[in-house]
This record gives structure tokens, C-alpha cells and sequence, in this order.
């Protein structure tokens, strides 16, 4: 069966590996990219067009390919990356704009995959070890991003009711860690340092970036409707990751913790946004055994996926950023993929 | 040259040094982990640390005492509720230590949320075996890992009681032990500990320090006025410990239900009260000396 895939946030790291991840598989025609930037890794057929933060184009896009499935990666989960504001744009008005244009009358979308954050649980003192997929979170959100994508994920909800005839995925990832992604806690490992809130040692969870990026394909392909976490085995004390990682501990005090991580904030010595303070408390654990039930198998347990970082992060430190950088060129992108001069192998 | 030929190594794109990729085995199985610390928080090596420290405590001190041990179950969940006393708690390491030595198997005492967000003692409980009680983490110890877990029904109203309310077991909440252990499709093992109360008792309580404290009661303990109030909180009186485990009661429902039937819970959780009461009071008839037994 031939495919037509959209996929969401082209531009961002998780948008560009799942396109080149379909690019792989020859039972998908046709995979176009929509982004507000452009894609920052080479791709080979996917076609890119630009949109604006709230996807109001998205509708058009959607009626004039007829994609038959949506992968919607572009959900911002790091609140360090932008303003509250944009984030909101993106994530709640973005989804809105998107499930507007997948449930219009006569619409060509049969399926629908949507990659939002274990960060919809929360970190509290109240949790359980382990949150199942139906678990709600323990206390109300108080972070920007948290709200965004509780959001996010009630309309989804509403739109798999009123729409039986599409199969709506939702992913929800742990703390991811790998290679390449960058993240606020990417950022201080690499740079040697982990803040500790004293007197906590947090139990965390990771998934490692190859896992997100199969975990995405898998249900793509396999058409598993449903929620699902998505997480490495295992959960590992954070002075272990540092440990690991080969990072210094640096001390937060317990008590008026925001105060002092306010000028550290500020002062881009490190970036600690609140919803990362709380995980330095209390951590967060989530089951993954459900989507490992649907049949998809994790390369890296927890802790394996925060050596593999770490042996990345060494790397990097030695020999520098390994990876030549990439720029899009429009004219050099629409040559190849147009250009009646070029040769195309068939899929 | 065709688009379609260019080798993109999707793995790691453009990468000039290629890493190892793990084999397919390795990636399964390699799990580098450094402390022995587990899901549940707990780590053995700690775990050995304070079974070392207190065993003397135990022996000598509380000097404590077991009846109907037989009543536990070698293997398989099981919910074990007992009455709670003292105002830093002393029954909860004696039941919990006592269990392990004699029996050899772990007990996982599920405690107030409060202890996980206090700095350093919430970490350290946890280390060495307490879990936050919530109903999932209770379930999955009972239904899928067939674990001895603790709980005391009471609450922080049994801790929190002045000695003139000793050994009265308050509400056992809403019951929310015994559907648990429905849930979990588990036996209630009912343990009536005598001792506690005199170990630390409550003389007076400041309701306006607590509530400043965000602390559920704020004690004046008998310890403190004879050790002083920095000692009165670490030493506990030697009184002796006696514990009876009564026989397990199984609720003939079926397991993993949506729901169960409040009035049920409620009937069951009183019945199980009732029976813990009598057996406390039974124990206190026969009590000749609270520091000898």
C-alpha cells in the first residue's frame, strides 16, 4: 500500500530524523515537511514547505497532497527554546490548526501520530514510581509548557471521538539523552556539570534518541491506536547519570531553590527551567511495557542510553562536532528533486 | 548522479567518525549501571548498612516479640496492616526488620508522601525500603512482583494521638487498604504491635507549630522532656516490644475489578479494625510492665 505521510516541525531535530526515516521505507510515496524553518539535515525526497508558527496554511497543505497520515513532531517540550508565548502558539494553537484540517469534511487523513512528553505527568512528591498511560498527573500544572501540552493532549482526545475512522497515536517520551539531541540536561552533562538539589537523588528515566525516532516509525507503520509512553528500562539515581556521564555535582540548596536558580538562569550559566527543578526533586518514572506489548522493541535501557551519551559527549569533546555542517538551499534541494536533467531510481 | 543513490547514514548523519554500533545482543541486554539502587529507590548495600545498625536496637532495646508468625505468608503479596504509634513512629522498622530477620523475606513499608518531599530523609527512607503510598505503587508490588507490603490504615492520626488516647486505633481512612488488596486479589495480614505507644509518647500537641510547619502535628514527647528537646527526638524509651499477627482475612471477590463496593470496603476495613482493637486490648490485660512485657 502506498503511503503519503505529512510531517510536522520538518525543521527541528525529532521533524528531520523521522522524514529520513520514512525516506527508507518504499511503501511511502510521497513525504512532505512542514516547518517555520528550514530542515537542517540533508534529506533525500521529502519536500519542505515553510509555514507559519500556527500552521495556518496546514488545512490547504493537507487537501492539496491528500496525505493519508500525519506525524506531528513539533511539539516543544524544552520551555528554554523560546518565549512562553511562541510556545503556546506552536503547541496549542498548532495542534488546533492541525486537527482542524485532518477532521474537515472529505478529508483525506486516515491516521494520525502525535509526539508529546512524559512532562504531562508532572514531577511531584505524590507520584507513583511507575505512571501508566491512564494515570492523571498528581498536582495541577504550574509550568507554561505543561499546560501547553495537557492541552494538546485533550483536544487530541476529543478529536479521536469524533473522528473513529482515523488512527490517533499518542507517544509520550521520556527525558531523551543520544547522540546528537540537545537538551537542558544534555546540555549541563556535557558540559560537565549536574545540578543536585541537596538532599535529593531523584530516580530518572531516559529513552534514547534512536528509540524515539523507532518508537515514531513503529506506530506509524504498525497502526497501533491509543496513548503509549515511551521510556528506557530501568530507572537510575542522578547522582549515578552524573557518575556516568563523568559530571561534577553542583549543589542547589532544598529550600528556595527558584530564587537561586533565577540568576543562573539569567546569567546563561545554566539553563534550570522549573519543570526540570521538580524532576531534580522528585524524578518521574513511566511503564513502558504497554507499547512493548504492541510489539516494538527498546535498543537502550535507561542507563544505556545515558552511556551512550556519554560516550558521544566524549567523543565530541576530543575530535569537536564530527558532523559537517548542513545549510538548505532551496534551488540546489529543488534541482534534485525536480529537475527533469536527474536521474531517479525507482524506489 | 542520482539523488536516490547518495548513501545517507540515517543513523547518525554525515558522520565523519563512525561509532561502533553495539551488536545486536549488547543492545539488548547492556544495562551499565553503577549503585545498586532499584526502581523502588532501595539499595541493598543500604540496606544492609541500617540492618546492621539497627539490629541491637532491636534486640536489646525494644527487646521485641513475635507471635503467630506463621500467619504471614512464606511467598506471594501480601498487605500487612498494623496499629501505629509514638511520635516518630517505632513500630514501622521494628515490623519491618522483625520480618525480615525472621522470615527472610523484604517488606516494603508504604509511608505518607510527606517523608519524600523532606530533603535528605526522604531519600534515605527510601533507600532503605519505604514507597510512597500510592495505590499504583501498592498494586504492583502485590499483584506483579507477589511482595510483603506495609501499611499503616491509621494513617498520621495513629503517630500523631496523645498518650491518653493509647493503644484507640482512630478511622482506618476510607478503607482504602482493603480494596487494594482486593485489587491485588491479596490476604490482609492484621498485626497488633503493643509497645509503641510508651516508646515515644505524645504529651501535648501544638496544632499552630504544625500547621507553620506544614508538618501534620507538632509533638511534645515525654523524650523530650527528659532528654532534652535536639536528644528527645533520637531516643526512644525502652519499652518492650510484643506483636501479634492475627489470621489473614481473604476477601472472596475477584481481582483487577474497575470497582468495588464501598459498603464492602467500609464493612471490611471496620471488621478488620474491630478485630485489631480486641487483640490490642487482649494483649494489654495480659501486659504485666510496659519496659518488661
Amino acid at each position: 500500500m502506498s503511503r503519503r505521510v505529512l510531517v510536522t516541525g520538518l525543521g527541528t531535530f525529532w521533524g528531520g530524523r523521522m522524514a529520513q526515516a520514512l525516506e527508507r521505507d518504499p511503501d511511502i510515496d510521497i513525504i512532505v515537511g512542514l516547518d517555520t524553518t528550514e530542515p537542517t539535515i540533508p534529506l533525500e525526497r521529502t519536500e519542505y514547505v515553510r509555514a507559519d508558527q500556527s500552521y495556518s496554511i496546514l488545512a490547504r497543505i493537507v487537501k492539496a497532497t491528500q496525505v493519508d497520515t500525519i506525524v506531528h513532531t513539533f511539539l516543544v517540550v524544552d520551555s528554554t527554546r523560546m518565549s512562553g508565548r511562541s510556545l503556546h502558539e506552536i503547541n496549542v494553537i498548532g495542534t488546533m490548526n492541525l486537527l482542524a484540517a485532518a477532521s474537515a469534511a472529505d478529508t483525506s487523513v486516515r491516521q494520525l501520530v502525535v509526539k508529546s512528553s512524559s512532562l504531562v505527568y508532572g514531577s511531584s512528591y505524590l507520584d507513583p514510581v511507575w505512571f501508566r498511560e491512564e494515570v492523571g498527573r498528581s498536582r495541577p500544572p504550574r509550568t507554561r509548557v505543561e499546560r501547553s501540552l495537557l492541552e494538546v493532549e485533550g483536544y487530541l482526545r476529543d478529536f479521536a471521538d469524533d473522528n473513529p475512522h482515523v488512527v490517533v497515536t499518542l507517544l509520550r517520551f521520556a527525558n531523551v539523552l543520544g547522540t546528537d539531541i540537545v537538551t537542558p540536561i544534555s546540555t549541563w552533562l556535557d558540559r560537565g556539570l549536574a545540578p543536585a538539589i541537596l538532599g535529593f537523588d531523584p530516580l530518572l528515566q531516559f529513552v534514547e534518541e534512536d528509540d524515539v525516532v523507532r518508537a515514531l516509525e513503529f506506530v506509524a507503520t504498525n497502526q497501533v491506536p491509543g496513548t503509549y509512553n515511551v521510556a528506557g528500562d530501568g530507572r537510575l539515581p542522578w547522582s549515578e547519570v552524573a557518575a556516568i556521564s563523568g559530571a561534577r555535582t553542583v549543589p542547589l540548596p532544598p529550600v528556595l531553590t527558584g530564587l537561586v536558580a533565577g540568576p543562573i538562569n539569567r546569567f546563561g550559566i545554566l539553563d534550570l527551567p522549573p519543570e526540570v527543578l521538580d524532576l531534580l526533586r522528585y524524578g518521574r518514572g513511566v511503564d513502558n511495557r504497554r507499547l512493548k506489548e504492541a510489539g516494538f522493541d527498546y535498543r537502550y535501557t535507561s542507563a544505556g542510553a545515558v552511556e551512550n551519551f556519554a560516550r558521544a559527549s566524549r567523543l565530541r569533546h576530543t575530535v569537536g562536532d564530527s558532523r559537517p555542517g548542513y545549510r538548505y538551499e532551496r534551488d540546489v534541494e529543488a534541482f534534485f528533486r525536480h529537475s527533469p536533467a536527474v536521474t531517479r531510481t525507482p524506489q | 548522479m542520482a539523488a536516490g543513490n547518495r548513501v545517507v547514514d540515517v543513523r547518525r548523519p554525515g558522520a565523519l567518525i563512525p561509532l561502533p554500533l553495539p551488536s545486536a545482543e549488547d543492545r539488548r541486554l547492556r544495562d551499565p549501571r553503577r549503585s545498586d539502587v532499584d526502581e523502588w529507590g532501595r539499595s541493598e548495600h543500604m540496606r544492609s548498612l541500617a540492618r546492621t545498625l539497627y539490629g541491637p536496637l532491636y534486640r536489646n532495646w525494644f527487646r521485641a516479640e513475635w507471635e503467630g508468625l506463621e500467619n504471614i505468608p512464606r511467598e506471594g503479596g501480601a498487605l500487612l496492616v498494623a496499629n501505629h504509634a509514638a511520635a516518630i513512629p517505632s513500630d514501622a522498622p521494628v515490623i519491618m526488620h522483625g520480618i525480615e530477620e525472621e522470615l527472610g523475606r523484604p517488606v516494603y513499608g508504604l509511608a505518607d508522601y510527606i517523608f519524600k518531599a523532606m530533603p535528605v530523609v526522604g531519600t534515605l527512607w527510601s533507600r532503605v525500603g519505604g514507597v510512597p503510598a500510592h495505590p499504583e505503587n501498592a498494586y504492583r508490588l502485590l499483584r506483579e512482583q507477589g511482595e510483603l507490603v506495609l501499611v499503616f490504615p491509621e494513617g498520621s492520626k495513629g503517630p500523631g494521638k496523645t498518650y491518653a488516647e493509647r493503644y484507640r486505633l482512630s478511622r482506618f481512612g476510607r478503607g482504602g487498604f482493603v480494596e487494594i488488596a482486593m485489587r491485588a486479589g491479596v490476604p490482609v495480614v492484621p498485626i497488633a504491635v503493643v509497645g509503641a505507644e510508651e516508646s515515644m509518647p505524645i504529651l501535648l500537641k501544638s496544632n499552630a507549630l504544625a500547621k507553620l510547619m506544614n508538618i501534620p502535628y507538632f509533638p511534645i514527647t515525654a523524650n523530650m522532656l527528659l532528654f532534652g528537646p535536639l536528644l528527645g527526638t533520637l531516643v526512644y524509651l525502652p519499652a518492650k516490644f510484643k506483636l501479634r499477627v492475627l489470621d489473614p482475612v481473604l476477601f472472596d471477590v475477584p481481582p483487577n475489578q474497575e470497582r468495588y463496593s464501598k459498603s464492602r470496603i467500609m464493612d471490611e476495613a471496620e471488621s478488620i479494625r474491630v478485630s485489631l482493637q480486641e487483640t490490642l486490648y487482649e494483649m494489654l490485660r495480659t501486659r504485666r510492665s510496659v519496659w518488661f512485657g
